[in-house]
């Protein structure tokens, strides 16, 4: 196939929630490898807690769509191990706060399986996951923990904002042969974008998007945050010219994209729903003051949560969680 | 068929032989780590080396076993080769690991040996993940989780034992009861007398045989092995055993007397059944000699490869995280280096 031929494919789009590119995308590597089967809490006859599976179940059926008992150390162990014996399987963690019970597995096992053995074991196993708040599911249903696994050497982790992210992301887990963990915000499911209907269409880990250009300041943000700040940058775009990054793979990090913007801009905001001490802002900010100290023009901001758990009562909720707001006022901070 | 197995005079010397190896192995390495050559620390299998070989003569070769801290013996009875074992206890490049392992991670995913573990009951669930995949390529092979009595109070052990019964996967779950989950007694541990009545929970069969009898164990993983492969699902077996050593070489064992050890040694495994081979008149007390000697100059040998064995390099630390090496390992051990390297950071 022609250069030109894969620009127009990569070119044809439809438009999807991001639910849908999900499901569309665990449909396609379904379809296109049998050694991919999915395991999980009802994502069967049920369609997934959060709807992510729907229909798979019936065009797949119970063999390649295991319904697993509330097990999660059980069957993020079996996952591990079916990794390393021959097949890809793609873990739904119907909630990140249920990894606490999987832990041993996902870091004792999973991650270190390979190094420990000499490069000895593959282990292409994906964890599919939802995080966040904005539902009032209170501090169990509502974390968001991607900092612990992208802290995690041995594991990758991405965390799509987009629906196009979503489906290339999904894809490029699947056929990744190392572990990645894919952490759905519960909060965009609805979220409608165009997306390549190319089914060879993936993104590679470790490749940010530029959502939108800008010269004044540098919002990187994740997951809901992404089209939250691209609104705001909007709606700020008489006074301030924003450009709005997506990382997209929070390991491997895109560094080089982030660091080229920051030089451009002079100004960072970091915004990401994780609780802000010691995670993913921190790693973002860290790497861009060992490689642009010298471009920035103000102190770099960070925008999370708070350091609280996510508390149920919809006014506690709003009051912690960060949204476009908050990333409007740290841009008013430094420009 | 097996490579060895209890069924043939030459399958009966061959499983004597893998016990004698793994005894000799181990005296040797707990020889070598008190002499401080051997770095960590090291778990020994004497006294227990009837499971592992009546576990693995009842297997196939291609079967899978998922290990334990306690794991020489298990590699031993599955085929690994004691030159690369020492190797890898020596941390050397020529290791089963690299180096990178050592004792507790021993590994040879390809001749089925899912490793050696640190984590007390994290074996079942690897077996059961093997069994997984054994079950949805529909190949004709089982996997065995080893797991001490002190991983029955695991909750990970018993969410993978409900999982391979509830799924009928081709799993068998061996649990080697020494007495002792590291310094507490196993009456201490459990509210069940005898651990293989934990199957009850499960609808699945449970049995405990004497562990200090090769050929009890065999029989046990045989018919545990034809009920998995026939697609009925998981079994437990309990082999009683003792370790004579401490839990780890250096354990003081103010746990136990020596009258105890004592009692257990003369039931020893080797020992009986190299007389039951003599009785039956398929061995005699030279040719058991011979085997012996045979055994310390393989032992020998490998400690003398491992001993001219090649360190890893340093740069060896950074390979084998990921199939595909993300920037980040790079970046950051360059950086870490004394010239900072091409990351050293923003230049004025």
């Amino acid at each position: 196939m022609t250069a030109l031929a894969d620009t127009e494919l990569e070119t044809e789009t439809e438009e999807l929630t991001v639910r849908e590119a999900i499901r569309q995308a665990m449909r396609e590597e379904l379809r296109r490898d049998e050694d991919v089967f999915l395991i999980g809490e009802d994502i069967g006859v049920f369609g997934g807690v959060l709807e992510v599976t729907g229909d798979l179940y019936e065009e797949f059926g119970s063999e390649r769509i295991k319904d697993t008992p509330i097990s999660e150390a059980g069957f993020m162990g079996a996952a591990t191990g079916a990794a390393a014996t021959g097949t890809r399987p793609v873990v739904e963690l119907m909630f990140s706060d249920f990894a606490g019970v999987a832990m041993e597995q996902i870091m004792n096992q999973m991650a270190k399986m390979r190094y420990m053995f000499g490069g000895k074991a593959e282990m292409p196993v994906t964890v599919r996951t939802t995080e966040g708040g904005g539902m009032g599911a209170a501090s169990q249903h509502s974390g968001t923990i991607h900092s612990w696994i992208a802290h995690f050497p041995g594991l990758h982790a991405v965390a799509p904002g987009t629906p196009a992210a979503a489906k290339g992301l999904t894809k490029a887990a699947i056929r990744s042969n190392d572990p990645v963990f894919v952490f759905e915000n519960k909060m965009i499911y609805e979220q409608k974008g165009q997306v390549p209907t190319d089914e060879d269409f993936t993104i590679p880990l470790g490749e940010a998007a530029v959502e939108r250009e800008g010269e004044d300041v540098t919002v990187v943000a994740t997951q809901r945050l992404v089209g939250e700040s691209l609104q705001t940058a909007e709606g700020m775009a008489d006074d301030v010219d924003v450009e709005v990054i997506d990382p997209r793979s929070l390991y491997p990090l895109d560094t080089e994209t982030i660091v080229e913007s920051v030089r451009k801009t002079g100004r960072l905001i970091v915004a990401d729903e994780s609780p802000l001490s010691y995670g993913t802002h921190a790693e973002i900010v860290a790497r861009v003051q060992e490689e642009a100290f010298f471009s920035l023009d103000a102190p770099i901001q960070r925008v999370g949560t708070p350091d609280t758990h996510m508390p149920f009562s919809p006014p506690l909720e709003q009051e912690v969680l960060p949204t476009g707001e908050d990333v409007r006022n740290a841009i008013g901070r430094v420009t | 068929m097996a490579d060895y197995d209890l069924q043939s005079e030459a399958g009966r010397h061959d499983a004597l032989r893998r016990m004698v190896t793994i005894r000799a192995f181990d005296e040797e390495a707990g020889d070598r780590f008190a002499d401080g050559e051997i770095p960590g620390f090291v778990h020994l299998y004497i006294g227990e080396e009837a499971v592992g070989v009546g576990t693995c003569a009842a297997l196939d070769p291609d079967d899978y076993i998922a290990s334990t801290h306690r794991g020489h013996g298990h590699c031993i009875a599955k085929g690994l080769d004691p030159k690369y074992m020492m190797a890898e206890l020596y941390g050397k490049a020529d290791g089963y690991c690299n180096g990178k392992g050592g004792s507790m991670h021993i590994a040879d995913v390809d001749e089925g040996m899912l490793g050696a573990n640190g984590i007390v009951g994290a074996g079942p669930p690897m077996a059961t993940g093997a069994a997984l995949s054994i079950d949805y390529q529909d190949r004709d092979q089982v996997a065995v989780g080893f797991l001490g009595d002190g991983a029955v109070a695991q909750g990970q052990v018993h969410e993978a034992v409900n999982i391979a019964a509830t799924w009928d996967l081709p799993a068998i779950f061996v649990i080697e009861n020494n007495h002792y989950g590291e310094g507490t007694p196993v009456e201490d541990q459990h509210n069940v007398d005898t651990l293989s009545d934990t199957a009850q929970a499960y609808d699945i069969p449970g049995v405990t045989v004497d562990g200090m009898d090769v050929t009890a164990v065999e029989e046990a993983v045989a018919k545990a092995r034809e009920r998995a492969r026939a697609g009925d699902g998981p079994s437990i077996v309990e082999a009683e055993t003792y370790r004579y050593r401490g839990h780890y070489e250096g354990d003081e064992e103010p746990y136990r007397d020596d009258a105890e050890i004592e009692r257990w040694q003369e039931r020893d495994p080797i020992e009986s059944f190299k007389d039951r081979l003599i009785d039956r008149g398929e061995l005699t007390e030279d040719e058991f000699d011979d085997l012996q000697a045979e055994v310390e100059a393989e032992i020998d040998a490998a400690v003398e490869f491992a001993l001219d064995a090649d360190d890893p390099t340093p740069e060896q630390a950074y390979e084998d995280m990921f199939a595909e090496m993300p920037p980040e390992i790079d970046r950051f051990a360059t950086a870490a280096r004394t010239d900072g390297g091409e990351s050293g950071g923003d230049r004025r």
